[in-house]
């Protein structure tokens, strides 16, 4: 185990380099020069210029500015953003909202996907099955932006139920909505994905084989169909949290929620180059970790896979 | 015999042993060889051996025919094209001649969803607005098709060190979400001061092609040993042209059900840059557009954001409809089941 571990910790390094030099490289070195942007197309002034290619390492050569980047990111030395904050302290902000929300977004996806869809693969054909897979394909096709402004108008100003939008600290009860709006869409992946696997799976040798020797039920479905149809649902859910933080600038955006995806969007619209590099570079960190846990629990769903 | 069953009595009282008959079968088992005369022959003989038998293709259309998921989402596609082609068929009103005394006035005789908040009407918009969606996503899917089919079926056919590099390049590209790596794209000065429908395909197509690519790669994979490959090479053919003349047309099933369905998340892509304000430029007419500007009114006049939104919906739920009855026609081995 720890051997298999080690070996996919490896196989990630190559996606974590490749993604932020393939960042950086559209950042810094396309048509366009980041640091004329700096001063809104202004002529500036030539030692100003040079202090601030200087600060940002656009004096050096392309590889050294992408190993100087990669060093202040790991060490948490981002640069400052316009206002003169370190990019650091905004992002370790703005990172918890972030996670909480889509730590939220994930357990909803999860419980409420995987439950919906054990059903619905389970009694396959019939009339909640058909409700489901309707329903999931009208989450599907609307897009977030209009689902989200949906329920903000609906449950948060019409019937009153949560805040329409976010306190600037983002307690756990007022990122319900949020959360919600931001797994939806992923909530009707997952129960597509788990409904086919279990439909797949309940035919199978070894389910008749539990059900002869005598097992309940309950203890089929759980222990032997579901640990077996996972798979496909958990590499989506270790994919999706890379998605959901993408997400989370149209839902933060919406529900004022003062994470990393409303953090990111503003940066994006000011030309705030550094603290642009600097989140996406955070995030591909938060993906590949993320696709490394997912490995993991493939190990642990289905033991066959460490020894491969 | 049911009451000595139950435990709670306790009574050990030796149950009558069933002699058990066992069932040696009476019934004559009757092999059903016709004799020579009645074998029909002459049956036999007509059966024509030149029509060719149905093709998957031939196959997945006879049982497409017959969904009614299929005929609901073509003929809805085939409505958004027409009117994509033609919008002046649907609307009379000029999308952009717009009146300021209208702003945010409800339906009116000739206007029947009202106006916006700078007095145009809604309904021209929201047909003229179908253009610039149905262009991305169109353009987009060809873009994925044809950049991640490549790269998938080089790495599926020839495996080894291509396979290797080209699956490291889709992985780089795919820690990176869609949007985020087409927001990345769109906010570089070279395609922010271009703005137009086709700075938005390319931002798309440059992050959305690793997922067509890994759909490929397994496809040719399944098919590159088969034995019609083999067959192919041995009667001389090279490898490349049995990739394209015997691989490919065979594995092009998965790729056209996950075309469809991207296509209608592609322009779900679209509105969601647009609604951000870098997608498509603002003199674009586009659905994303005029959500974007209908969401400061969304708490007085919600209509004018809803009737894009739901054409939107709309067109993305009939692209994401036709793969899923293209996903069931032409996997012959789950519609048995």
């Amino acid at each position: 185990m720890v051997m298999f571990t080690f070996r996919r910790f490896l196989q990630l390094i190559p996606v974590f380099f490749g993604a932020t030099l393939l960042v950086y490289f559209l950042v810094f070195a396309t048509p366009g020069d980041p640091i004329a942007a700096l001063s809104g197309g202004k002529p500036m002034a030539p030692a100003v210029e040079a202090a601030l290619r200087a600060q940002y390492n656009l004096d050096q050569p392309f590889w050294v500015q992408y190993g100087l980047y990669l060093k202040n990111l790991v060490t948490l030395n981002l640069g400052q953003t316009f206002s003169g904050q370190e990019v650091s302290a905004v992002i370790g902000r703005a990172y918890p909202v972030t996670a909480r929300l889509a730590v939220m977004a994930l357990a909803f996806e999860a419980i409420f996907g995987v439950f919906f869809g054990v059903i619905a693969g389970l009694r396959k054909g019939k009339l909640f099955d058909s409700t489901v897979l309707v329903a999931s394909l009208v989450v599907i096709a609307v897009p977030t932006f209009v689902l989200g402004f949906v329920l903000q108008l609906v449950i948060g100003v019409q019937l009153g139920w949560a805040k329409p939008t976010v306190s600037g600290t983002a307690p756990w009860n007022q990122l319900i909505l949020p959360a919600l709006v931001l797994g939806l869409v992923s909530l009707a992946y997952v129960i597509r994905l788990t409904r086919a696997s279990i439909s797949e799976n309940m035919n199978a040798d070894y389910v008749r084989t539990a059900t002869a020797k005598g097992l309940s039920r309950r203890r089929v479905v759980v222990v032997h169909i579901l640990r077996n149809s996972l798979i496909p649902v958990v590499t989506f859910l270790g994919a999706d949290l890379g998605g959901l933080m993408g997400g989370a600038i149209v839902t933060e955006g919406i529900f004022n929620v003062p994470g990393i995806g409303n953090l990111l969007y503003k940066a994006i619209l000011n030309g705030e180059t550094p603290t642009v590099v600097a989140v996406v570079g955070m995030l591909v960190i938060v993906f590949v970790l993320a696709n490394l846990v997912v490995d993991l629990l493939y190990a642990w769903l289905d033991p066959r896979i460490r020894y491969v | 015999m049911s009451e000595n069953l139950t435990p709670d009595k306790g009574t050990t009282e030796p149950v009558t042993p069933v002699t058990r008959q066992g069932k040696i079968s009476s019934r004559t088992i009757e092999h059903f060889v016709a004799p020579l005369e009645e074998t029909p022959l002459a049956a036999v003989d007509n059966v024509d051996e030149t029509t060719v038998s149905l093709s998957l293709w031939a196959d997945a259309w006879r049982n497409l025919r017959k969904q009614p998921l299929f005929i609901i989402s073509a003929l809805l596609i085939l409505l958004v094209v027409v009117v994509a082609i033609v919008p002046g068929l649907f609307a009379h009103v000029d999308p952009t001649s717009c009146t300021l005394a209208d702003s945010a006035e409800g339906p009116r005789s000739g206007h029947p969803l009202g106006f916006t908040l700078q007095g145009c009407d809604v309904y021209s918009r929201m047909i003229y607005g179908t253009r610039a969606s149905l262009t991305v996503g169109i353009f987009t899917t060809l873009g994925v098709l044809i950049i991640g089919g490549i790269m998938g079926a080089l790495a599926g056919y020839y495996g080894g060190w291509l396979d290797t590099i080209l699956a490291r390049l889709a992985d780089i590209f795919f820690a990176l979400p869609l949007i985020l790596g087409a927001i990345i794209i769109n906010q570089l000065p070279l395609f922010r001061d271009n703005k137009s429908v086709w700075t938005v395909v390319i931002a798309l197509v440059a992050f959305g092609w690793p997922q067509i690519a890994r759909i490929t790669r397994g496809a040719v994979i399944e098919n590159r040993n088969a034995d019609f490959v083999m067959a192919a090479k041995a009667l001389g053919l090279s490898p490349f042209r049995a990739l394209m003349k015997h691989v490919v047309p065979n594995s092009l099933a998965p790729i056209i059900v996950v075309a469809s369905i991207s296509l209608g998340t592609f322009i779900v892509a679209e509105a969601t840059l647009s609604f951000l304000g870098i997608g498509l430029p603002f003199s674009v007419i586009s659905w994303g557009n005029d959500i974007s500007a209908a969401q400061t009114q969304v708490r007085n006049n919600p209509s004018v954001l809803l009737w894009p939104a739901v054409a939107l919906s709309i067109t993305v739920l009939s692209f994401i409809m036709l793969g899923d009855a293209l996903r069931d026609a032409l996997d012959p081995k789950a519609r048995k089941r």
